[in-house]
């Protein structure tokens, strides 16, 4: 495995190659408004599950999200918002996978369990202070190949779910996949609260770490 | 944006694609499937209700409740979806839209029908396509009995295939035209093609 990383190095690859640094940058708006607009539409019915029958393990059932997290001001306005930036999110996260699939990118960044397992459970011990040294780390270690990973994940699966529930006649193969309409409701809001969770991680971490925010202003260093 | 949104919205419809039933034991209970209505208070039909149906047709007609159900029956326990974000789950009961349009020679040019009622002045259009979908229904029936009067008795539009806002009901008048008209969500910023 760490001939792979040799030879991506030998061929003098930036740490941040453009065509992902560009999909970063750009992803970063789109999020914000898919986020806020998503809000926005939670607000006019801020419960899970069907009329009649709402779901009993969700807590907060029938609160409104805050107003200064909402964007699109109502709930026509935040709709057309999140319908026409969805597509967007989706090329650009579609453009990233082709990308990162065709430059073999992929090897350093995904987390592929039997090589990154060990290493990932060694970083969180080193996390938790049960480990005195980090276990040693190519490009990236263990641990970040898994958060990257799962946000990656995240992302897929809330464009499915988002699918699942914008045309849950047309695309009934899909809000079936998701268990039903409401169902798939659920999994859309969880996959937000997901991202956010990883957004907070990841801002903590780069903060803690600023030379990864020049690598993915400027590309970094050649390997 | 609106725009785009529709294009898509367009794209992702097909006229033959059926909403699928839903299991007797999904039924949403009467008093937790929402309503509402426009007016003031609860309208109700006047004592000589009819249905006209009109506009670029062969033979404008007026249809009385005994005639429109004395046409093929078509029922169905489907999914609704709300703009809001809520699903429930009725059995509706009614004659199919396109059974009217070929009664009255509903003309190729219609492309889009305008749906009016007697809830002051709510109205709706749609497109053609989806107005002549096998599960786009006038209905008169819901969950093994008449409409409810909250739920727009006598009469009132009923398909799967749109939001809930586009299924006008206490309807009065059903015109095929060659333009579309707006809607009373519509004309407030709403999406006018609602597919689902």
């Amino acid at each position: 495995m760490a001939s792979s990383t040799a030879e991506i190095r030998r061929k003098g690859r930036r740490a941040q190659p453009a065509a992902i640094r560009l999909a970063h940058w750009i992803n970063i708006p789109l999020l914000v408004i898919m986020a806020g607009s998503g809000l926005q539409i939670l607000a006019a019915y801020p419960a899970l599950g069907p009329r009649g029958a709402l779901y009993r393990w969700y807590p907060f059932q029938n609160d409104a999200p805050p107003s200064w997290l909402r964007i699109g001001g109502w709930l026509a306005g935040a709709r057309h918002w999140h319908f026409a930036i969805a597509w967007f999110l989706i090329l650009n996260g579609v453009l990233y996978l082709i990308y990162m699939a065709a430059s073999g990118e992929w090897r350093r960044r995904i987390f592929i369990p039997r090589r990154d397992t060990s290493n990932a459970l060694a970083m969180f011990g080193y996390y938790l202070r049960v480990r005195k040294t980090p276990p040693p780390e190519d490009f990236y270690n263990g641990l970040q190949r898994l958060a990257y990973t799962s946000a990656i994940a995240f992302g897929v699966v809330v464009v499915l779910s988002g699918l699942a529930i914008y045309k849950p006649v047309q695309l009934y193969w899909i809000t079936a996949a998701f268990g039903g309409y409401d169902f798939a409701r659920v999994v859309h809001l969880s996959c937000l609260v997901l991202l956010a969770m990883f957004t907070a991680t990841h801002l903590v971490l780069v903060a803690l770490h600023p030379r990864t925010i020049a690598a993915m202003l400027t590309g970094g260093q050649r390997g | 944006m609106g725009r785009w949104n529709e294009r898509v919205d367009r794209l992702l419809f097909s006229p033959r694609r059926l909403a699928a039933e839903v299991p007797a034991s999904e039924l949403t209970p009467d008093a937790a499937f929402p309503s509402y209505f426009i007016s003031d208070t609860m309208p109700f039909p006047p004592a000589d209700w009819t249905l006209k149906v009109g506009g670029l047709v062969a033979r404008p007609s007026v249809f009385s409740l005994e005639q429109l159900k004395r046409m093929p029956q078509t029922g169905m326990r489907i999914r609704h979806h709300c703009v809001e974000g809520w699903s429930a789950v009725a059995e509706w009961r009614g004659v199919q839209l396109r059974e009217i349009a070929r009664l009255v020679g509903a003309s190729q040019d219609a492309q889009y029908v305008e749906f009016r009622s007697f809830d002051s002045d709510y109205f709706s259009s749609w497109d053609i396509e989806s107005s002549l979908h096998p599960q786009t229904i006038l209905a008169y029936g819901m969950n093994g009995r008449a409409l409810y009067p909250d739920h727009g008795a006598p009469l009132r539009l009923y398909s799967p295939v749109k939001l809930g806002y586009k299924s006008v009901k206490y309807l009065t008048e059903v015109n095929f035209l060659p333009q579309r008209t707006g809607g009373y969500w519509e004309d407030q910023g709403y999406d006018w093609y609602a597919g689902v």
